[in-house]
């Protein structure tokens, strides 16, 4: 086998928004830049997102304000975020969006000639910059094409990475992959590593993800000694189709609601009023999914099991103008007029709020040149992200760890050396499927995992559920110990599958792991057995680390506490912004009495 | 959504398989279920029968452009065709790879050169950083070129492209929407005229439309922009007038410097 490595000073797991930003950011610092992704330039997982980029520019409302983005944001993650990763968040989101106007993208607008904002869930003020609803299409697209005209970045599509190296200091120092359509193995040296690989929505039966969305960053990473944090947290977004089978989870946008559409349960009634009477249906997801399952247990969901979402009050113009793929995809998808119809929305898993442990300003992880941004890195959201939280995300922290991991390869000395029996014993480990035989089928432990994921740590979860889980999952694991490949090794998904569901039996380990540590209900994380917020459980984050005997280790790390400035914003029942624009107004009020 | 009478029926779909060099169409049996697409029932193959059938996807919501392919000759998306429009017409369904492209295996095309092209087109240079005022309608009029999802069915389908393999002298549809989209910003300051006639290759159209036709996002890439590309090299680099009084054919004027 060629061994020979391919050099680069900072190597990329990960083409989505959060990849090809830091991508960008190393390049500019002069770095050699290789971004590996297992589909094509402009297909990953971000291409998908819908409702748009929250960033608190004040275009419409004036009021709005980085403090108040950031007071939303803590509350909607229940103060489990780490408060410096917000605070950066949020002062740097809308210079991030105007950057990619910049490079080409082109956002709706207002009357006057700004961006365009629209409200979402729990954002105080109208604040997701949008491009209809296919807001992730012009991030990448942007990104893709300003990628395309840089040079010193090599973009590497479907070449995919099953392990990370590290060099005899314990430093990352390269990765082992495999290149998707002759199936050639590819080994990278590099000084600095970035993960950014995604979340792992797939662990679960009904997502709104892609095939690539296994966690293979986070697992890869895991493995080699790196930590995750906040595991339990996995948002299972209010809104994803329910019928017909084929498309069950694949997601509507939050910008429905965002628009105007209501919900309602099998008996007419628009329950959110009594859920969450302030905010109705643009509560925070963690709420509004809760409350649809709430509704089809106590036997008032549709007849597929959720709930229905009636926008047909806006007018077929509108809604085409404003909500033009979603009207596109019921149509031919589902054969429903959403201008003149409502429809079935279930709960689907969306987004994971955990992951890789982080450096805030950088997104160093505990292992020295590994990076990690995006949505494989955690803490942004803590225990719930709000809607348009994950595309500034990527920008924020894609930006930060590119240059941070530019600045550590510059600083490096010498060529990063691979050992050549690591790489040896993971060509074996990879080449081993098609060894077996009569082994398992990948397809089939998928489907089992997530069937497992969803019974036992999904919405709704227990201690002794939980439990189960994990004795379930020991089972499977063993069985996938066995999985197999056919065929050759020519662009063959089977065999692809393999590795990915080895990443997604790992995370799906931390999950149940995390969640039943976390004896509370917090956001995203619901038990049965302790159904309320608990103050002393809020104050740590739950990390893990795998044992070199393959067993978790769990650790407690407390939550970065805020300084006493931010704290006291939330001594008020509302957001700064919020509250400001009142104050105003009784001011005004004042000055007509008098 | 109706309960349609096709649920749980068995039904044959013969699928490409094969490389470069050689391949065959295969017969798979799949379970139909309500709303079922194309792209389903491959994947219905893959899990039972074929692990190891080739095929390209992401989104399953024709939002990414990843899975176009060639179902009974025609381009289409294969997560956006529904099995039951086959069905109903007793219409056996047949898929392979797109035609224009080397195949790599199965279902999957080698479109590496696309993003060759891409990687050469000028990019955008506004005449200073955001912010930017934009008026909602010029908005408006870029939205339909953005709407392009990268599937590259214009691509397949052009028969310069797919029967006359001018990839190197003629960029393609979905790269003549590209420079339109840039050429129309408002806010570009690049001359592009003399890219689009030559790198471009914008001439080697002869508006046949069949882009137009199998776009799965209903964007008029004939009309609403390799049109006015040509109208601007015509307007640039010929002078209609005096070409008809001489009653000659038009032939190009020499090139103006570039700006
Ligand atoms: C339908 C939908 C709508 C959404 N709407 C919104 C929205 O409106 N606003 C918002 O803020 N967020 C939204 N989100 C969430 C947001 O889109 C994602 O969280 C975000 O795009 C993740 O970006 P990323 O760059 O971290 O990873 P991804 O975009 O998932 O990219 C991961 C990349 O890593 C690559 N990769 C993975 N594993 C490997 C490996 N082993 N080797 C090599 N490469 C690898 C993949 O190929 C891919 O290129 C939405 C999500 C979905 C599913
Ligand atoms: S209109 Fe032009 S670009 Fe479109 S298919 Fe015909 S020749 Fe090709
Ligand atoms: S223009 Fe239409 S057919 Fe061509 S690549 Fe874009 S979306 Fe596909
Ligand atoms: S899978 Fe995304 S377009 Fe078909």
């Amino acid at each position: 086998m060629n061994i020979d490595p391919l050099h680069y000073d900072v190597l990329i797991v990960g083409a989505g928004g959060a990849g090809l930003r830091a991508a960008l950011a190393a390049a500019e610092e002069g770095a050699r830049v290789a971004v590996l992704s297992k589909s094509l330039l402009g297909k990953a997982h971000t291409v998908m997102a819908e409702g748009g980029i929250a960033a608190a520019l004040g275009n419409l409302d004036p009021y709005d304000s980085f403090d108040t983005h950031f007071y939303d944001t803590m509350k909607a993650g229940h103060f489990l975020n780490n408060y410096r990763m917000v605070s950066l968040y949020t002062q740097e989101a809308p210079d991030r969006v105007l950057e990619l106007e910049t490079w080409g993208a082109v956002f709706d607008r207002t009357e006057d000639g700004r961006i365009m904002q629209r409200p979402f869930g729990a954002h105080s003020f109208r604040r997701l910059a949008h491009v209809g609803d296919s807001t992730g299409k012009e991030l990448i697209r942007t990104l893709e094409y300003k990628i395309l005209a840089t040079k010193r970045v090599d973009v590497y599509p479907e070449v995919i990475t099953t392990r990370l190296f590290l060099d005899d200091n314990g430093r990352a120092a390269g990765a082992f992959c495999y290149q998707r359509d002759d199936g050639r193995f590819l080994i990278f040296s590099a000084h600095a590593v970035i993960m950014a690989s995604g979340g792992w929505g797939r662990v679960y039966k009904v997502s709104s993800n892609s095939w690539e969305s296994t966690g293979d960053g986070a697992a890869i990473s895991f493995r080699a000694g790196a930590e995750l944090m906040d595991m339990e947290m996995v948002q299972f977004h209010p809104t994803g189709m329910v019928w017909p089978p084929g498309v069950r989870g694949i997601l509507v946008t939050e910008g429905v609601r965002g628009e105007g559409g209501l919900l309602f349960n099998s008996q007419n009634e628009r329950f959110m009023l009594r859920y969450d009477p302030e905010r109705k249906e643009l509560s925070a997801r963690d709420v509004v999914s809760r409350s649809i399952f709430r509704e089809v247990q106590a036997g008032r969901g549709t007849p597929h099991g959720g709930a229905w979402l009636d926008i047909s009050h806006k007018g077929p113009a509108y809604i085409k103008r404003k909500l033009p793929t979603m009207y596109e995809q019921f149509l031919k998808l589902a054969d429903l007029d959403i201008t003149r119809e409502r429809f079935e929305v279930a709960p689907t898993t969306h987004y994971t709020m955990g992951g890789l442990r982080v450096e805030a300003e950088t997104g160093a992880t505990n292992i020295e040149g590994l990076y990690a941004c995006g949505e494989t890195a955690a803490g942004l959201h803590g225990g719930n992200r709000l809607g348009g939280n994950s595309l500034g995300d990527l920008l924020v922290f894609g930006r930060r760890a590119g240059l941070a991991a530019a600045a550590y390869a510059a600083r490096r000395p010498g060529t990063s050396s691979l050992s050549y029996s690591s790489i040896e014993e993971e060509r074996r480990r990879v080449l081993a499927p098609f060894a077996i035989e009569s082994g398992e089928n990948p397809y089939l432990i998928h489907a089992q995992l997530q069937q497992l994921m969803s019974t036992y740590a999904g919405i709704m979860r227990s201690g002794t559920s939980l439990t189960d889980g994990l004795g379930h999952l020991e089972r499977l694991s063993e069985r996938a110990n066995r999985m197999s490949a056919d065929g050759g090794l020519h662009f063959n998904p089977g065999w692809g599958l393999v590795f990915d569901v080895q990443n997604m039996l790992t995370l799906a380990r931390a999950i149940l792991t995390g969640a039943r540590e976390r004896r509370e209900s917090r956001g995203a994380h619901w038990r049965t057995d302790y159904p309320d917020e608990d103050p002393e459980e809020g104050r740590r984050n739950i990390v893990q680390t795998l044992g070199p005997d393959g067993r978790i280790k769990v650790r407690d790390e407390p939550v970065p506490e805020m300084p006493p400035d931010l704290r006291r914003l939330f001594d008020d029942p509302v957001s700064p912004g919020v509250k400001r624009q009142r104050e105003e107004a009784s001011r005004a009020r004042g000055s007509e009495g008098a | 959504m109706t309960e349609d009478g096709f649920r749980g029926r068995e039904v044959p779909i013969w699928i490409f398989r094969g490389d470069g060099l050689s391949g065959e169409e295969r017969q798979y049996m799949v379970e139909l279920s309500p709303g079922m697409v194309v792209l389903d029932a491959v994947l219905y193959v893959q899990q039972h029968e074929a692990p190891d059938l080739a095929v390209r996807w992401n989104c399953k919501a024709a939002h990414c452009g990843s899975c176009g392919a060639e179902v009974n000759g025609r381009p289409r998306l294969l997560c956006k065709t529904r099995m039951d429009d086959y069905m109903r017409r007793n219409e056996a369904v047949h898929v392979g790879p797109m035609k224009t492209f080397p195949v790599i295996r199965d279902l999957v095309p080698d479109i590496r050169k696309n993003y060759e092209i891409a990687r050469r087109i000028p990019p955008f240079t506004p005449a200073h950083p955001a912010p930017f005022q934009l008026w909602p309608e010029d908005v408006e009029r870029l939205k339909e070129f953005r709407r392009c999802i990268e599937c590259f069915l214009c691509q397949d389908v052009c028969h310069v492209l797919r029967d006359h393999h001018r990839l190197d002298h003629y960029m393609g549809p979905r790269f003549m929407l590209k420079l339109a989209e840039l050429d129309m910003h408002p806010l570009d300051t690049r001359d592009r005229t003399p890219y689009v006639r030559r790198e471009g290759g914008v001439d080697w159209c002869n508006v046949t439309r069949c882009c137009s036709d199998v776009c799965p996002e209903a964007i008029a890439i004939t009309e609403n922009a390799i049109i006015p590309l040509k109208e601007r090299v015509a307007d640039r680099y010929f002078d209609p007038i005096r070409d008809f009084w001489r009653g000659r054919s038009r032939r190009p004027a020499p090139e103006p410097p570039e700006k």
